[in-house]
């Protein structure tokens, strides 16, 4: 089976206020040298058939990812046990 | 003149949306599920505000997919008058029909009060009614109102005067303090603030019912013309 691992991240330049509260967090706990924190999100699936690739592209174009303010990336994995 | 409010699985202001065109204008309006994918007919389309399907992915996302929103596409490119509010205005960016996109609000909260916002252009079928500059007071309750656009897209925003409410006090971190646009082709509006909760003085505001009375003025003007 074909598992599909996609990240989407928020652009840079995008202002991410979570990412910002949990590096305050951070360094509230001690780790100061901690700075840039970006929250983005994992998505995974499997997939049974079609062209894996084009479709996940598609996907993400459509619905995953917003354009205006994420990028995503993709990991695809053949021969995966669900 | 007959509005349809379209009902999202999540949606929570359609009442009001309801109550502001049927009572508070007097006008018709119906409330359209969003599986019945029907609009023609129609003479304004309203979104109203809420969490459709629970805000998941991101606000807007899931509701963008439906088909009622194809007949929403149709609608706009015919030059039907679509007005979305808060969950409304993601649906519409969502679904590309406006530009940029709504993220967190700057400090985090879900802010819910009375806002100031300017009426930036008074030109629009939503505001002949009001006066250029005017100040406004009109509630709003969101997360995720934070307007965000590239430099391009914002100049181009400006250029085309779309750009039709600012707050006067951002209290989300909207870019150039965004609180509603309109397509370039002036038929299609958003904005985060509830102009339908804003629609009789009763509850605080009626500042709000002026878009309405626009909308039912220049719906009556295209049809003196057409007829």
């Amino acid at each position: 089976m074909t598992k599909v691992s996609i990240h989407v991240t928020l652009k840079e330049g995008v202002l991410d206020p979570q990412g910002k509260a949990i590096e305050n967090s951070l360094n509230t706990l001690g780790y100061e040298g901690v700075h840039d924190v970006r929250v983005g999100k994992l998505i995974e699936m499997f997939i049974d058939h079609g062209d894996v690739e084009t479709q996940v592209k598609a996907m993400c174009d459509k619905l995953l990812a917003n354009p205006v303010i994420e990028n995503f990336t993709y990991e695809i994995e053949e021969g995966v046990a669900q | 003149m007959k509005f349809a409010v379209i009902v999202f699985p999540g949606s929570n202001c359609d009442r009001d949306m309801y109550h502001a065109a049927k009572d508070a204008l007097g006008a018709e309006a119906e409330l359209v599920w969003y599986q019945d994918a029907k609009l023609e007919g129609y003479d304004a389309i309203l979104i109203p505000g809420g969490f459709s399907y629970g805000d998941y992915l991101r606000c807007g996302a899931i509701a963008s997919t439906s088909e009622i929103v194809t007949s929403l596409r149709r609608e706009a490119e015919k030059g039907t008058p679509i007005l979305g509010v808060c969950n409304g205005f993601q649906i519409l960016v969502e679904s590309g029909l406006l530009p940029g996109a709504l993220i967190r609000n700057d400090q985090l909260k879900f802010i819910c009060h009375f806002e100031d916002l300017i009426v930036k252009n008074n030109e629009t079928l939503f505001t002949t009614d009001y006066d250029k500059d005017e100040v406004i007071k009109i509630p709003v309750a969101h997360g995720e109102g934070n307007y965000y656009c590239d430099d391009t897209t914002l100049s181009e925003l400006k250029a085309n005067n779309q750009i039709v409410f600012t707050y006067k006090n951002n209290p989300n971190g909207s870019v150039s303090d965004i609180a509603g646009i309109v397509n370039k082709k002036g038929n299609v509006l958003g904005m985060m603030p509830h102009p339908e909760r804003a629609a009789e003085a009763l509850l605080g505001s009626d500042d709000g019912l002026k878009m309405f009375t626009s909308m039912l003025k220049n719906w009556r003007d295209q049809y003196a013309t057409n007829a």
